[in-house]
């Protein structure tokens, strides 16, 4: 049914994975941070596809589904909380939001 | 087979765009090209219906709603030292090379016959679309109608936080 190895799908789902992570913790634009947890999404979607191609099973298909609206909403949120931050601060740099810090 | 890797590649190039771009509006159209290959990959492997959500979905909206809040913001570019490094930073670069290698050893390594297989559906002529109706209504009706839910408190959520409070001096 499957050409393709698992094993490579799931090595680039990983791939893709740990470069969001390192957008994460690299850069200080709210935006490319939010980008890349997007990008750390999709890598967790590709091993879902990969898992449920393989164990020919339509129940991770449906989770991917459910994954999809998820980050739809949470970037809708995300990203108004991003406009009125920048409305209040007039910059997207993270290292200058430190309000929350004690 | 071979277009499998070729889109592989193309998307982590389009990841690492995201990364080391400097420009946010490049770096988001770099996502997008990463999206479209990772919903060429999606097509490789057989997942058809996944792919057109993909491109619908993240290529297509998601995507277009970062753009939309780029170019509203107007942002300029980071200049040369968009990553200013530091010893917070090189840690961060070796954990994340480490949870990808420890990743990629295990997984690599996976064989489909490790793994037992659920039948669901069987057949190769049905329209796996039409089963995935079917199961949404039927076996994962509560939580489509959860997520209907969460998408209207998202969307109220979002009229609320971005609604301006109060006209601001500058303006």
């Amino acid at each position: 049914m499957m050409q393709i190895p698992l094993g490579h799908i799931l090595v680039l789902s990983s791939l893709l994975f740990s470069i969001g992570v390192l957008g994460v913790l690299l850069r200080r634009n709210a935006i490319v941070i939010f980008m890349s947890i997007e990008l750390m999404l999709n890598a967790v979607n590709l091993s879902f596809v990969g898992f449920a191609q393989s164990m020919n099973s339509l129940n991770g298909v449906m989770f991917i589904f459910f994954i999809i609206v998820v980050a739809a909403a949470e970037a809708v949120v995300g990203l108004s909380i991003i406009l009125s931050l920048y409305r209040s601060r007039r910059t997207l740099n993270i290292d200058e939001f430190n309000l929350l810090r004690w | 087979m071979i277009l499998f890797y070729l889109f592989a590649l193309l998307s982590v190039f389009g990841a690492l765009g995201v990364l080391f771009l400097r420009n946010p509006i490049h770096g988001a159209m770099s996502l997008v090209g990463s999206f479209f290959s990772l919903a060429a990959v999606y097509v490789m492997i057989q997942a058809e219906f996944v792919a057109v959500i993909q491109v619908l979905v993240y290529a297509g909206a998601i995507m277009v709603l970062f753009l939309f809040v780029l170019m509203l913001l107007s942002l300029r570019d980071e200049g040369p030292s968009f990553i200013r490094w530091s010893v917070g930073k090189v840690l961060a670069v070796v954990i994340s090379f480490g949870i990808w290698a420890q990743l990629a050893l295990v997984l690599g390594q996976y064989d489909q016959e490790a793994l037992v297989p659920q039948i669901v559906f069987s057949g190769e002529e049905i329209d796996s679309i039409k089963l995935i109706g079917q199961l949404l209504f039927t076996e994962y009706l509560l939580p489509f109608e959860a997520i209907s839910l969460l998408l209207l408190v998202a969307v109220i959520g979002a009229v609320v936080i971005a609604k301006r409070r109060h006209p601001e001096p500058s303006s």
